[in-house]
């Protein structure tokens, strides 16, 4: 699982937008989109490269209820696999 | 009701400076004077837009054969969509590359045949070798992203090693190494291209081993034919991607020209969304009820959606039965009377747009 001091950002070639049709934030990459959810689109748009895991878990935690790092540094994991984030970790 | 699609592959023309004996183009390729024009692609990219693709892949043919490009580019950019160039490469220069990135292009593929130059070539049908070094550096310099794509068959297989090594000199951060799928050019090449079996045993054991070194992100597509199982429809017949050809055919994929009496309609003739949501090519394999056995029952049915159905219609004449890749279809032995005949020396037809 990524540490918690890493300090992700969005991959070579990501881009985030939100989707009219589907009503929803969405990353798209070379050969493919992810449709996000709520907390998982908060997530990728406080992957600046400079805010740690740590950093993105805190600042989730004052609009959302109960966030814990260790499910951010998994869904960071998660993306990272997607090549949609990277981390130097 | 089916849901809405999320990329549309956008083949500009057929046109291309290439004329490599594997391309998936129909033999039957577009003339230029029945292409759309400027006018009606940047339709083609609103109502797409409309319907909710989110990814556009300019592709062809070569799109860089056609001149209004960067129109097309600033058109789809400026609906917010995400802009793949895919392109062999030849005719791309510093300036056309600046003015593209700048309009939004957002990511390129390039093709490149082989690591040996002469071999390259010799694939390509023209000299190609030199132009792909040369585009390659242009795009890394330009900073977007670059995919490296290479078709794998007979002819360049053992060499799978050098062409790793080449797309990571290249500076590419994704390679895709494609066994040839066999449609339109490439089935009919189809004795000159297949590999063997050792061929693929080797290629598989150097391609693992680069996936676990390289910093690029390496991506296998396997040839189909050796397989127990087939390959999966895209993400299931009409699910996702749409293929709108150089004359505004909307196909459900490339491949789907073969398809005898799929009712293939036209944007000329009716908007995208209707044909989408309410053609009959593209409700013909939606879902699974269309399904005999022994997809019906199978356990994998959502996981390959029977095969390909193009695959199905050119081997066994009816699209709705299982790909006879599988090792399941009453029609497998098809296919293993062609890997056992067609692996010695045969000719290689060159792809041409008829004049």
């Amino acid at each position: 699982m990524t540490n918690l001091a890493a300090t992700p950002r969005l991959g070579k070639g990501v881009k985030t937008a939100y989707d009219r049709t589907r009503e929803s934030h969405v990353v798209l990459f070379p050969e493919g989109v992810l449709v996000l959810n709520e907390t998982a689109a908060a997530v990728v748009g406080l992957c600046d490269g400079r805010r740690t895991i740590a950093d993105i878990a805190a600042r989730l935690g004052e609009d959302f209820a109960g966030v814990l790092p260790e499910d951010v540094a998994e869904l960071v994991t998660r993306l990272a696999a997607r090549r949609v984030v990277e981390t130097d970790g | 009701m089916a849901e809405a699609p999320f990329g549309l592959l956008a083949e500009l023309t057929h046109r291309c400076p290439l004329q490599c004996g594997y391309c998936s183009n129909p033999l039957e390729l577009v003339r230029r004077d029945a292409e759309l024009d400027t006018a009606e692609w940047c339709s083609v990219f609103d109502q797409a837009h409309a319907l909710g693709v989110l990814q556009f892949h300019l592709s062809g043919g070569e799109p860089l054969a056609r001149r209004d490009l960067p129109e097309l580019v600033s058109h789809a950019s400026g609906l917010g969509a995400y802009l793949n160039l895919v392109t062999s490469g030849l005719g791309l220069t510093a300036a056309r590359l600046d003015d593209l990135r700048r309009r939004g292009v957002d990511h390129v593929q390039l093709s490149v045949q082989d690591a040996d130059p002469g071999n390259a070539d010799l694939i390509a049908g023209v000299k190609a070798f030199d132009h792909k070094l040369v585009a390659a550096r242009l795009i890394r310099e330009a900073g977007l992203p670059l995919t490296v794509n290479v078709v794998l068959h007979r002819m360049n297989l053992d060499h799978v090693g050098g062409i790793i090594a080449l797309a990571e000199r290249m500076g590419a951060d994704r390679l895709e190494l494609a066994n040839t799928q066999y449609y339109g050019w490439a089935l009919r090449n189809r004795a000159a291209l297949l590999p063997t079996k050792e061929q693929l045993r080797q290629a598989d054991l150097v391609v693992a081993q680069a996936r676990a070194r390289s910093r690029m992100e390496i991506v296998y597509v396997i040839a189909d034919y050796h397989e127990a199982h087939p390959k999966p429809c895209m993400y299931g017949w009409g699910a996702r991607q749409l293929t709108v050809a150089p004359n505004g055919d909307v196909l459900p994929c490339p491949a789907a020209t073969v398809i005898e009496h799929l009712g293939i309609e036209n944007v000329r003739d009716r908007p995208l969304a209707e044909i989408w949501y309410e053609s009959s090519a593209f409700n013909a394999f939606r879902g699974f009820d269309w399904m005999r056995e022994p997809c019906r029952s199978c356990v994998r049915k959502e996981i390959d959606f029977g095969g390909c159905r193009c695959q199905a219609f050119q081997l066994t004449g009816d699209a709705a039965n299982t790909d006879p890749v599988c090792s399941l279809s009453p029609e497998r032995a098809k296919v293993d009377l062609v890997l056992d005949t067609e692996t010695g020396p045969a000719p290689l037809a060159v792809r041409k747009v008829a004049r």
